[in-house]
């Protein structure tokens, strides 16, 4: 991986990097180019992370500023609120999706209220990074998708890239934010790759705006972090049937972008929610009820919704059975009543 | 009773031996036969353990070393904290106050507690701990804004480093760890001082803060009030260790045990883990044994889980009462002294019950303010809905 700085006036190189590399880029910078900014977690220093999204980091900025801690979730993002307290914006890595869950009260009781409880005077600047879903091939408890029980926590702002360049840019903007992310990584798609160059990464995406990654005229897929690519998967797949699909993904689940949603659902008249999580209680649960309570009259058909089933996350040698690929999209952009037309 | 000096940190109480006999390796008898690679001891545990019974002062000859003016200072501040604990629990009968959490017998942990910080230094209380946070310094009233059933702390915990009154168990204390950690990496001579009771030690927030602070060597230090009971649960249902204090030897600090009715030996015990603290030689975890006259809460009915003759016994082991005698019985304090505390403890508790009666003045379109730094466009559209409903209020 590259870490080296090209000088100020060589053109920016572009040439394929992974999200891995864009993600520790961003801590990279976030590390260079503000002092208050500290990197703790398990793993995150000598080894560099077990995704390696911290390599090389403790060696460059020193163990007070990229800390392996003991083994402690809990602990990790408590100590974390004490620091933010005292002015520094941590970085916390929790290291699966399933293993965040001790934090959940830190989280909940704190980390999203601390603000709100002090009228302001005591916000938390903390991030924390969560590499989350399956389809990596991971045993139990390394493939949940958690996003469900941050998003309904008030105080959270909740974040997942989907691309390359967007892992950099809204990282450093979760980092630079004065208010509490909960950034979730999406890991099957760490090794994906794009034209994307560290020297200038470009710019930092403001919080809370979703964008259209593919337009079309006859129905909305919306969908976020490790969906995104099926979705735009079955958008060219839905070529041959005579769909041209407008995909859009949210980026940002909180703050939600209504606006970007519902401009494009008016115009197609017709909207698929995608996501691997389970669908009962999800995340794609509530877009379907705000796209149909702003959109009502523009739709053609429900809001339909694919997602995971509602059971726990399967074991390797079944998820494909669970996880929502090109084919389910297809299947449920086929029933939104076309023959009504 | 033969009194103990406090123990040096380095040295905290003489080390007990155990009952069961001395374990000395056998001889090897083959290659193999050795310790497991890489083991070595780490550090001696017998500097760690605290003292066989809580440290005192008050009564022994030792107490003549404390400065007399802060002996009076405690009694002063132990006299308003108690006049403050009756008129909180009687604002809650008048329905002014939402609940109160009294801290009734154990006023010495929390005015000793006070005391001990330094203007730099942060307090982390736990809900009981209203009298710690108004001995710091925080506005009174302000203190008990959010037991008055208000949405926010009343105070920036920034002015006097007070950190909000913390009400999940033992949540607070990896929040003093990362504070002192931050603290110390910042090269500021900052201390933590994180309060909590016998129920909060069972919590794995306590486990965690206390193996953190000890791993990075932050400037920190716990104080349990061991008051007796979590609620209704008495500490045998809590704990099978032989003292609160000793569950800092596993983790590699000191544990410290002091009679926590003994304001001045609270406060010398806390003095000396601070410095300790804030000369870098890390945290430690001192047990103050003290008692809850009260029950839980004014929601609380103390008498269906535990007999009247213990409370009397606790009545007699008064915090205000024992460092009174001292004050008493060496002349170092005169009628006319003990007159003005009781002035200053009564005019505390007139300006609670004015300004507590007064009807507080809430905007709840303030809910909407402070829940991120920048209102969220659904946020907005709630706020306008709420507006629209007390407009429509207003107009009927």
């Amino acid at each position: 991986m590259s870490t080296a700085t090209a000088p100020a006036s060589a053109p920016a190189a572009r040439k394929p990097a992974t999200m891995a590399q864009a993600l520790r880029q961003a801590l990279h910078d976030a590390l260079a180019d503000d002092a208050s900014v500290h990197v703790l977690g398990e793993d995150v220093g000598t080894l560099g992370g077990v995704f390696r999204i911290t390599d090389g980091l403790t060696k460059e900025f020193g163990p007070d500023r990229v800390t392996d801690t003991p083994l402690a979730e809990a602990g990790i993002l408590g100590t974390a609120v004490g620091m933010a307290m005292y002015g520094l914006r941590p970085v916390v890595e929790m290291q699966f999706d399933a293993f965040a869950y001790p934090a959940i009260e830190q989280l909940i009781s704190h980390v999203a209220r601390m603000r709100n409880r002090t009228r302001g005077a005591m916000p938390l600047p903390i991030t924390i990074r969560i590499p989350y879903g399956g389809g990596i091939g991971g045993v139990e408890h390394h493939s949940d998708s958690s996003e469900a029980y941050y998003l309904h926590t008030p105080g959270l702002h909740v974040v997942t890239p989907a691309t390359v360049a967007d892992a950099y840019g809204l990282l450093r903007a979760s980092i630079a934010s004065d208010d509490p992310v909960v950034f979730l990584e999406p890991k099957r798609l760490y090794w994906s790759k794009a034209d994307w160059s560290a020297d200038a990464p470009q710019g930092v995406p403001p919080l809370g705006r979703a964008v259209v990654r593919r337009a079309g005229r006859s129905a909305t897929l919306i969908t976020y972090g490790p969906s995104l690519p099926v979705c735009l998967e079955a958008a060219e797949a839905g070529r041959q049937e005579g769909w041209d699909l407008e995909v859009v993904d949210l980026r940002s689940l909180v703050p939600f972008d209504d606006e970007t949603v519902c401009d494009s659902v008016r115009r197609t008249g017709r909207a698929v929610v995608v996501h691997e999580s389970s669908g009962f209680g999800g995340a794609g649960a509530e877009i379907a009820a705000r796209i149909t309570e702003r959109c009502f009259h523009h739709l053609a058909a429900p809001v339909l919704r694919v997602a995971g089933f509602d059971i726990p996350y399967p074991p390797p040698m079944l998820e494909r059975y669970h996880l929502p690929g090109v084919d389910r999209v297809l299947d449920a952009v086929a029933r939104l009543q076309w023959e009504a037309n | 009773m033969a009194h103990l000096s406090p123990p040096s940190p380095a040295a905290a109480g003489p080390a007990k031996r155990s009952a069961r006999p001395a374990k000395t390796p056998p001889e090897a008898t083959g290659p193999g036969h050795t310790p497991p690679p890489g083991w070595h001891p780490r550090i001696d545990p017998a500097p760690l353990l605290p003292e066989p019974e809580p440290y005192r002062l008050l009564g022994t000859p030792a107490a003549r070393d404390v400065d007399p003016a802060l002996l009076r200072r405690l009694y002063e501040e132990l006299v308003r904290g108690r006049r403050y604990n009756r008129q909180a629990t009687a604002l809650t009968q008048q329905g002014r106050l939402a609940v109160y959490p009294s801290s009734t017998g154990q006023e010495a942990c929390q005015v000793a507690a006070a005391l001990a910080l330094r203007p730099q230094d942060w307090l982390f209380p736990s809900y009981r701990d209203t009298l710690a946070v108004v001995a710091r310094g925080v506005d009174p009233v302000q203190a008990l804004t959010l037991l008055r059933g208000d949405w926010h702390t009343g105070y920036d915990p920034r002015a006097r480093h007070v950190a909000p009154l913390c009400t999940p168990l033992a949540t607070q204390l990896p929040h003093a760890v990362g504070l002192a950690h931050a603290a110390r990496l910042a090269g500021d001579d900052t201390v933590a001082l994180a309060l909590v009771g016998d129920g909060g030690t069972s919590e794995g927030d306590f486990h965690e803060a206390l193996n953190f602070a000890a791993v990075w060597h932050a400037p920190v230090v716990f104080l349990i009030q061991n008051n007796g009971f979590a609620i209704s649960v008495p500490l045998e249902k809590q704990t099978a260790a032989p003292s609160l204090a000793h569950k800092a030897v596993g983790y590699g600090m000191p544990g410290r045990l002091v009679d926590g009715n003994d304001a001045p030996a609270v406060h010398q015990v806390l003095s000396e883990a601070i410095e300790r603290a804030r000369t870098g030689g890390g945290p430690t975890l001192v047990e103050a044994v003290t008692y809850r006259i009260d029950a839980h809460t004014n929601a609380d009915d103390a008498t269906r889980y535990r007999d009247a003759v213990q409370v009397d016994q606790w009545r007699a082991h008064d915090p205000i009462d024992l460092l009174e005698r001292e004050l008493r019985d060496r002349d170092l304090i005169d009628d006319a002294e003990l007159k003005a505390v009781a002035e200053s403890a009564e005019a505390l508790a007139a300006r609670l019950r004015e300004e507590m009666n007064a009807d507080p003045v809430l905007d709840p379109m303030e809910l909407f303010d402070h829940v991120y730094a920048e209102q969220t466009a659904q946020l907005r559209e709630q706020a306008a809905q709420l507006r629209a409903e007390l407009d429509a209020e207003e107009d009927r």
